[in-house]
């Protein structure tokens, strides 16, 4: 019987467990923030400075980062330029130049997402890294990183492109008809412009999560601490930095671990109010 | 058509080629390698030297009990904060473009610093150590904003003239949600839960520092327990000889995945923009 009113008592239980429930989700965000800014505060007031250093050598104290970070930023853009152009080109060719495909393809695509990174890692080790190392030794190397992280942030790339080319209005697909223009103008001149700042806006989101992915880089990456000169190099970035030596660092090599955890936190952050900046998005915390 | 449009057409589809041989491959080099292994004594055994021999019983156990403590928290919590942005936060407000951007924010965090967070404050801060119950709690967190998102669509989606007769009926807030709201929003939700199982059973970061590497079967949630993906990373990396069981662990772990997908597609199509 729908009409049976409980209590209200039952009313105010919902409506105060309700607010807790949303209260969560503040409180996980401000728990991880204050837990690594707690952990790594002392260090960064003491040896915050030599974090920019290019000297990683936590068994004599010295915690520059900068070979790492600039491994991250590397690995990060070479994948998304990588991805980026190939995601946009193919979901504009998907929409507007194969129809017939373009369900089954959203479905692979969606199911590629899916994969566990731990499996685009084992791949990247099985297929590319035996393939480099047969003309670039030792085939484990940035190069490797970036093509399976291109890999990975490819579908996400895909699926956003789509929805931003989808919500263009319609109009403008008949006005270029009506103007008999030719579909790769209308995509050079109108379409992409237009669907322009919400794809980059989630290109930019990508950008993040390759940034912010560990395992597969770790499998391929090579690990070596060291500048990002060539290609074929092998490099290690701030994530696989962290999931390698968290198990056993103590001390001051610990807590670096957890700046850097801090430095990720914060370099994602700013990505993501990026994003919302280009997506024109009103955002209380933008 | 013109000559531009069709270099396009054909173009386009070398470019389909550059998505689906590196998938191809990657299905194919897991065959190759896994195949030979991968049986229902697999399923069925203990590893044994490291994982070198022996099956990933074990590990499907550890790997249960991970996702059943997560999904134990994720599952009422997200569901609640859904709740409270569907009923209590009426849309365009400030508050719910503040919970919005949190939750953004929460979906935002590399897994690595559920890890790192998850480690000191579950492992250490609260004492829980390495163990199942730590490595549950800290995915339950990640996949929360997903959970959370998933669940708000399928409520958001109960038709508004529902909640109009309700009201005519005098039925109060919690009969509503009760009798009608979530029985009518149920197929969303589930689906919700499954992305969200998905996501939790393909991550590995969070886990590596939180539920740990032991590989025995479990005898409680306080035990550490090794989950599959954890597995595929271990034998790949750390075990010489290990890549055939990795391949084949990886094989289980997919065909979880694509079944899961599969549940999706056939419950309901969730609305745009849930995966991501």
């Amino acid at each position: 019987m729908l009409t049976t009113s409980s209590p209200p008592r039952a009313d105010r239980l919902l409506s105060w467990g309700l607010r807790l429930a949303g209260a969560a989700a503040v409180l996980v965000l401000g728990g991880i923030v204050l837990v690594l800014l707690m952990q790594s505060a002392p260090f960064l007031l003491d040896h915050g400075s030599d974090l920019w250093r290019n000297d990683w050598q936590p068994g004599q104290a010295r915690y520059g980062m900068a070979a790492m970070v600039a491994g991250s930023i590397v690995v990060s853009v070479l994948a998304l330029l990588l991805a980026g152009p190939l995601a946009v080109l193919l979901a504009a060719w998907l929409r507007y130049f194969a129809p017939a495909l373009r369900r089954p393809m959203l479905a692979l695509v969606e199911l590629m997402a899916g994969i566990p990174s731990v499996v685009y890692g084992l791949w990247g080790m099985l297929v590319l890294v035996p393939w480099i190392n047969q003309w670039a030794p030792p085939g484990a190397s940035w190069l490797a990183a970036s093509l399976v992280l291109a890999l990975m942030i490819l579908p996400l790339a895909l699926l956003v492109t789509d929805t931003a080319l989808g919500q263009l209005p319609v109009r403008y697909l008949q006005a270029g008809q009506a103007l008999s223009l030719s579909r790769v103008g209308m995509l050079r001149r109108v379409l992409l412009p237009q669907a322009g700042p919400a794809i980059v806006s989630g290109l930019v989101l990508q950008f993040g999560r390759a940034l912010g992915e560990t395992m597969a880089v770790l499998m391929v990456a090579g690990n070596v601490v060291q500048w990002p000169g060539s290609l074929f190099d092998p490099v290690r970035t701030l994530t696989a930095n962290i999931a390698l030596e968290m198990a056993y660092a103590t001390g001051d090599h610990r807590v670096a671990l957890f700046a850097s955890g801090l430095l990720l936190l914060l370099v994602t952050a700013l990505l993501l109010l990026l994003s919302w900046r280009l997506r024109g998005e009103k955002h209380a915390l933008a | 058509m013109r000559w531009p449009d069709r270099l396009a057409a054909v173009s386009g589809a070398l470019l389909l080629l550059a998505v689906l041989v590196p998938m191809g491959l990657m299905l194919w080099s897991l065959l190759a390698q896994g195949s030979g292994v991968l049986s229902v004594d697999f399923l069925l055994e203990d590893p044994s030297q490291a994982g070198r021999a022996g099956g990933i019983a074990a590990l499907l156990i550890s790997t249960g009990w991970i996702l059943a403590v997560c999904l134990l928290v994720a599952v009422p919590l997200g569901l609640g904060c859904a709740l409270y942005l569907s009923e209590q936060v009426p849309a365009g407000t400030r508050r719910a473009q503040w919970l919005g951007g949190v939750l953004d924010m929460l979906a935002a965090v590399p897994s690595i610093v559920y890890g790192l967070f998850g480690y000191q404050f579950f492992a250490i801060s609260l004492g829980l150590g390495f163990s199942i119950l730590s490595g549950g709690l800290a995915l339950a967190l990640m996949v929360l904003p997903l959970m959370i998102r998933s669940a708000e669509q399928a409520l958001r989606a109960v038709p508004f003239s529902y909640r109009q007769a309700g009201e005519a009926l005098s039925i109060s807030r919690w009969g509503w949600v009760k009798r009608i709201l979530i029985p009518q929003a149920a197929p969303g939700i589930a689906v919700g839960i499954i992305l969200s199982i998905g996501r939790a059973l393909a991550e590995t970061a969070v886990l590596l520092f939180t539920a740990g590497y032991v590989l025995r079967r479990p005898d409680s949630v306080m035990d550490s327990g090794r989950a599959l993906s954890v597995h595929i990373y271990d034998l790949a990396m750390n075990v010489p000889g290990g890549m055939p069981r990795a391949a084949a662990t990886g094989l289980v772990l997919l065909a979880i995945l694509v079944i899961l997908n599969l549940l999706v597609r056939r419950w309901l199509r969730p609305a745009q923009g849930v995966l991501y």
